[in-house]
């Protein structure tokens, strides 16, 4: 009994260690010296070594009863939609309590940690914003962040030619990257998967290219600045400027420069929770279920008389919208926007924000965008690593949760009532035809 | 007799230098099952795809005579800008797929109120702020998406995901979710295909139920003869693309060019 159990388990030890050996060899056991090769092989061997002894540990926990138990849940978990039976207890009361808290956080947390929660809630909007292009709508976007860039300069450069302020762009951004949203989506939208992730990566590319050259007009790689938010035309300044009146000679309270940061937390903090609303309200809408109908197969859809184009129109567009809200956020929390803050790699991590909480699930893209920005924070001790942590935490999500952190539950939906209402269908329908 | 419902004059399509359909002419009638039959290959479901709009009929023209008067399918689908195959749906042809086309991750009544997007309250505003207008329309396609789970004996089912039905309850599903378009005809392209013998038979008696009850027009592909003589009214047979005998099922049996191209015999006995 005993040799049957060990027998396998030197077998995976021995394979464990002799893949490791080829692949940390050439890595880490040979060392490039000017033109010719120092031989480390034995810290290759060490680290095989380890690696070796971490699987057979993972084996040896299998084995146990405890960890038999934690496979098994983590199997079952992967398994992805469910529907809902219309019996559960409504959230009210945690999301009442969630929304309490969110909104007394700035009396609690220094102005280092206030900055991170902005961070934080800003990549909630776009995590929520591209929820709805790539989870809902299954659009592949690549590009993102150009909406972004839309939103965060029009409040720049806004300001500077036209003397637009931040509620002023808060009102206009959506509408306007809504606007390049359509711009971009109309010609390619007859495209499908692949073809439209490189299109929308080379729009991306081409706005941050335009920003980063039109030296006259953007400000090129110099930036351009961000006016602070007023109240009701009230500043945030220490002194006001000619002829206005700062917040807190106002209120008749003693100058901090954290005022601003909370302004700007409470009002984000709304905004994402109506974006929140509007998001789960969606999930429940024709327009909601029509993006998802196209997402699960489009010449179903066709045949159903789901004008297809305009579907996928509206999705990019709100999609963009919400990212072009971020973008006022952004650069009024900085003060200054520079085309640095828009490369592809920003894409990039709000496409793993969508992928990580679950194409399409609202929490589990809230979730998803405050780990992948609080975490870089919490690790900073460990600055190094810190990409190669996060990396790792992505792969091991993608294993064991492929279909995201949360698992996605669709609405259920009952008669009015429990007898058949009769010839109900076509005479209905004709009143619309 | 009134017009027929749909008419279809001397279509023919191309695909580059093949020829799937040859002057095809024939028409469905009003409140009757219509039957497409023929060998694999012989162009009926190219046939079913320019009925339906997925196709655009190299010449000729395909006539639906529906609740706006006649309507010409092709230039449904030309239409600048905003034409496409949707249009037809919207003009009253539905149709079901070969290979089941359901949306596998939702559930089941949502599938039918994706077909009824026509008569819900799409506007973005009315559902945010939950306005009444929207919670009525809202309220009666979900009733008329259980009127037609009860139809198809699928109420059931109806908050269970799409995809983890039996297969036989998928293909009644399709149908139940074409129905819910409102259509003036309904396609259905080999409803029978991988059922077990009660399984069609409970097709063939949804299938008769449409038309007796609801009066529906339908037109039909099927391999299944025994299911295609029980339940239609009219038979078109295709060979090679092209109409080779069209007439009630007692008629199209005993033509001697369906016994030729089914059983396939030699050209100088069917001449003969």
């Amino acid at each position: 009994m005993q040799t049957n159990r060990l027998l396998p388990l030197f077998k995976q030890a021995l394979l464990t260690f002799t893949v490791s050996l080829i692949l940390f060899g050439p890595i880490s056991g040979l060392v490039l010296e000017g033109f010719s090769f120092r031989n480390e092989l034995t810290r290759a061997v060490v680290l095989a070594a380890i690696v070796t002894a971490g699987r057979v540990a993972i084996s040896l926990v299998q084995m146990t009863s405890l960890g038999q138990a934690l496979t098994r849940r983590m199997a079952d978990s992967g398994v992805g939609v469910t529907v809902m039976t219309g019996t559960e207890k409504s959230p009210v009361l945690i999301l009442a309590l969630l929304f309490v808290a969110g909104l007394s956080l700035p009396f609690f947390a220094d102005k280092y940690f206030l900055g991170i929660a902005i961070l934080a809630l800003i990549y909630c909007l776009l995590g929520l914003g591209l929820n709805i292009v790539v989870g809902l709508a299954g659009l592949l976007d690549l590009g993102f962040v150009a909406f972004y860039a839309v939103g965060a300069y029009l409040l720049a450069l806004g300001s500077q030619y036209l003397g637009l302020g931040f509620w002023g762009a808060l009102i206009i951004a959506p509408l306007l990257a809504g606007l390049f949203g359509m711009v971009l989506a109309f010609p390619v939208l007859k495209m499908h998967g692949d073809y439209l992730a490189i299109v929308t990566l080379g729009f991306g590319e081409i706005i941050r290219l335009v920003l980063n050259n039109w030296l006259d007009f953007t400000g090129g790689p110099n930036g351009a600045p961000v006016p602070a938010p007023t109240v009701f035309g009230l500043e945030f300044t220490r002194t006001a400027k000619q002829g206005g009146v700062s917040i807190h000679d106002y209120l008749g309270i003693p100058y901090s420069a954290d005022y601003k940061f909370w302004f700007i937390y409470l009002v984000l903090f709304l905004v994402v929770c109506l974006v929140i609303y509007a998001v789960e309200r969606l999930r429940v809408m024709p327009l909601g279920r029509m993006w998802e109908a196209l997402r699960e197969d489009e010449i179903a859809c066709r045949s159903l008389g789901v004008n297809h184009v305009f579907t996928k129109l509206t999705a990019f567009m709100l999609g963009a919208s919400t990212g072009g809200l971020a973008g006022v956020f952004f650069a009024v929390h900085q003060g200054f926007v520079n085309p640095t803050s828009f490369t592809f790699f920003e894409s990039a991590l709000i496409l793993a924000i969508v992928v990580l909480g679950g194409l399409g699930s609202t929490v589990g893209v809230i979730a998803a965008a405050l780990v992948l920005t609080i975490l870089p924070e919490l690790l900073r001790d460990f600055a190094e690593y810190r990409v190669l942590i996060f990396g790792v935490l992505m792969v091991v999500m993608m294993i064991w949760k492929p279909r995201g952190l949360v698992r996605i539950k669709r609405p259920a939906f009952f008669p009015s009532t429990t007898t058949d209402a009769g010839p109900l269908p076509l005479t209905a329908k004709a009143e619309v035809a | 007799m009134t017009t027929p419902l749909l008419e279809i004059h001397n279509v023919t399509m191309r695909f580059g230098g093949i020829v799937a359909n040859r002057n095809v002419s024939f028409s469905v009638e009003r409140g009757a099952v219509t039957a497409l039959i023929g060998p694999n290959g012989a162009g009926k479901t190219t046939m079913f795809n320019c009925i339906t709009g997925f196709y655009r009929a190299s010449e000729g023209e395909i006539v639906l005579n529906g609740r706006d008067g006649p309507l010409d399918i092709g230039t449904l689908i030309t239409k600048p800008v905003t034409g496409g195959s949707h249009l037809v749906t919207r003009a009253g042809i539905a149709r079901t797929f070969q290979n089941i086309r359901l949306f596998k991750d939702m559930s089941v009544v949502e599938n039918l109120l994706v077909a009824q997007h026509l008569v819900t309250a799409n506007n973005l505003l009315s559902g945010v702020f939950r306005t009444p207008s929207f919670h009525r329309a809202e309220r009666e396609a979900v009733d008329r998406a259980y009127h037609w789970l009860r139809e198809m004996n699928l109420a059931d089912d109806a908050n269970r995901l799409a995809g983890e039905l039996p297969y036989g309850r998928q293909r009644r599903l399709e149908i139940a979710r074409a129905m819910c378009t409102g259509p003036t005809l309904i396609c259905l392209d080999e409803p029978a295909a991988g059922l077990n013998p009660s399984e069609t038979r409970e097709l063939s008696e949804v299938i008769q139920r449409l038309c007796t009850e609801h009066d529906q027009s339908v037109l039909v592909i099927e391999h299944d003869m025994a299911l295609v003589m029980r339940i239609s009214q009219h038979i078109v047979v295709l060979d090679h693309g092209e109409v080779i005998s069209d007439g009630t099922p007692e008629h199209v049996a005993n033509d001697p060019a369906v016994v030729a191209a089914y059983l396939g015999v030699s050209e100088e006995e069917v001449e003969a």
